[in-house]
């Protein structure tokens, strides 16, 4: 308890100067703090703001690791050199390219989040822990350390701090971070080479590697060169962490059995994703869409595929669910959810040049989140005002 | 500033630190957003929106005491309207190139609120003199936000200011572009132009303690 002791110390020494909240946030981290409420009723429950957090980060452990094996598994495979998946070899790969990731991501992430608390004199917030773990699985594994830096930045300040901190922003943080970069720089953040490590510096060269993604080959009406078992348990190219459907509905789970995270959202996201795909699948078979119509391929995919293929199941669970920018109401979940799964499949669709919109669409339904809760409350306000009346009459 | 009396002065100052069209009225944002991707588009337009305010100024109030107050708008539009087609045509004329790039936003400095709003408030009641110094003073505050704007956008998004490659060659990996560097696509679109403005806005507010609102 020597550590405890010794930031208990420090503590007491920084009290009510500028450095503080970075002391409090460090001990609060790591400890129990000695200060606790006593006496006087208070309600007692254990699923504070750093609970939360911690329970979703558990939930994506799974899909680092995994990523990381996938990482150095599609490097080989697509060198022709296949390696086992769970060897050392393909892990090995995954963590130096993975790990700086995470570093950059948390490093800075929590050094802005620190300055900020310092200079508003506020206490240093949990909000960033999911989101720094979230950031590396949603990006491709060969990006450029400083870009991400850059981007969380922006995204950290622009994102969340212009709103006042963890619990008022309007967007989701991670989504912003990985729009910045989609925008700043789409060459690192699209098309078929991005997605497996080595792929962009060998291209061009005798030693070419293809990294051809799902979507493309299902655009572009080609020949699948991955089975639905390799898609469902993830053996294919894609962002670090999004690839394994196996571990994302595991971790769905998980947070649904915790009380993390909304079953509502979780549910009416895939119901909206299937909706749209059904829509889609019945226009290609009334043959209103010719088969060298450049939308065909995507829109002919069975719609339950849409959910294993892209990142539509990784938006649906940690993204969507972020109890910040959803929405509120019980009835609101519903909508906001099903307009996700419905506005990313056609974003696949009908984009065949960037063929993954789930981010969009999220960053969309964010924005709307507040008024779909608007109208659902005063719907209720409105019912309740009549069944008052019909009594009083 | 010997020339000037304190009064006068101020006409000039106020709008470039305290009172800037842009950063505190927020008007003319539809141009600041649309035009900024390069320096020296910013520079064009803000010198085209000096000439405009600073002569059209000078003609309102020159016409200040027999304009009609009904159709006071159109009489300040039609004024408007004539200088901008001399600017319009004087770049046709001399930078073709240019014009080309400014586009429609030229022809829409008609539209731009901080002109007329000025007209409106100032030019109608003052004299000559001081709705010149007026005009003026808006146009450089307006020119200021757009000029520091286009240069960060044109130096992170393109890499060059002026067309210069200041930070080396992209295609050919020299400067900066050989450690690895490359540009921000980012700021080359409009909605980068709006974080930019409101982030001097947020220095701008946060330096001067005045202009926090509660």
């Amino acid at each position: 308890m020597a550590l405890k002791e010794t930031l208990h110390q420090l503590k007491e020494k920084y009290k009510g100067t500028k450095m503080a909240p970075a002391f409090n946030a460090i001990h609060t981290f790591l400890y129990l703090p000695n200060e606790t409420t006593h006496g006087g009723t208070h309600i007692k429950a254990a699923d504070d703001l750093k609970r939360t957090m911690n329970t979703v980060i558990m939930a994506l452990v799974p899909c680092l690791i995994f990523g990381m094996f996938n990482a150095g598994y599609q490097h080989f495979a697509a060198l022709g050199t296949p390696v086992d998946f769970l060897s050392w070899d393909a892990f090995y790969i995954g963590l130096i390219k993975v790990l700086p990731l995470v570093v950059v991501s948390y490093g800075v992430g929590l050094a802005i989040e620190f300055l900020f608390a310092v200079i508003k004199g506020h206490e240093v917030e949990e909000g960033y822990l999911v989101t720094g773990m979230l950031v590396p699985l949603i990006v491709p594994i060969d990006l450029p350390l400083w870009m991400l830096a850059v981007a969380v930045a922006f995204g950290v300040v622009i994102g969340k701090e212009v709103f006042g901190g963890t619990g008022m922003n309007i967007l989701n943080p991670a989504l912003t971070i990985r729009a910045f970069l989609f925008f700043a720089y789409p060459t690192w953040m699209s098309g078929d080479k991005v997605w497996v490590h080595g792929a962009v510096e060998r291209a061009g060269t005798a030693d070419a590697i293809s990294g051809e993604t799902l979507l493309g080959a299902y655009a572009q009406n080609t020949e699948l060169g991955y089975s639905l078992y390799d898609m469902f348990m993830g053996f294919i190219p894609g962002s670090v962490g999004e690839t394994s459907k196996l571990l994302i509905i595991a971790g769905g789970l998980f947070l649904i059995f915790t009380k993390v995270g909304s079953w509502r959202i979780m549910l009416s996201t895939v119901i909206g994703a299937l909706a749209m795909g059904l829509i889609f699948n019945g226009v290609a078979d009334a043959g209103w869409i010719g088969e060298s119509s450049k939308f065909y391929g995507l829109m002919s995919v069975p719609f339950w595929q849409h959910l294993i293929i892209g990142s539509i199941l990784f938006g649906a669970v940690y993204m969507a669910t972020d109890p910040v920018t959803a929405s509120q109401t019980n009835r609101g979940k519903w909508i906001y959810g099903f307009l996700i799964g419905f506005i990313s499949i056609m974003i696949r669709v009908f984009n065949p040049a960037y063929p993954e919109g789930v981010f969009l669409a999220i960053l969309l339904m964010n924005v709307f989140a507040p008024t779909i809760d608007h109208y659902v409350v005063q719907g209720n306000v409105k019912r309740r005002m009549k069944r008052l009346k019909a009594k009083v009459a | 500033m010997g020339l000037l009396s304190k009064k006068d002065s101020k006409l000039i100052l106020d709008p470039l630190a305290d009172n800037n069209p842009i950063t505190i009225q927020v008007l003319g944002i539809c141009s600041a957003l649309a035009i900024t991707a390069e320096l020296k588009a910013s520079i064009v337009m803000s010198i085209s929106v000096l000439f405009v305010m600073g002569v059209g100024n000078v003609v309102i109030s020159l016409m200040r005491n027999i304009i009609p107050s009904k159709i006071r708008i159109i009489v300040q539009l039609v004024v408007v309207a004539f200088l901008v087609i001399i600017v319009d045509l004087v770049l046709k004329a001399f930078a073709y190139e240019l014009s080309k790039t400014l586009s429609v936003f030229v022809g829409l400095i008609i539209t731009n609120c901080i002109i007329m709003g000025r007209f409106e408030a100032f030019a109608l009641g003052n004299g000559i003199w001081r709705s010149f110094l007026d005009g003026i003073g808006n146009a450089l505050g307006y020119g200021v936000i757009l000029i520091i704007v286009g240069f960060f956008r044109e130096l992170l998004g393109s890499g060059t200011l002026l067309g210069f490659k200041v930070l080396g060659d992209p295609i050919e990996k020299t400067g900066l572009y050989a450690i690895g560097y490359e540009n921000n696509g980012f700021m080359l679109l409009s909605p980068m132009a709006l974080i930019v403005v409101g982030i001097l806005i947020w220095v701008q507010r946060s330096r001067n303690k005045a202009l926090i609102e509660d």
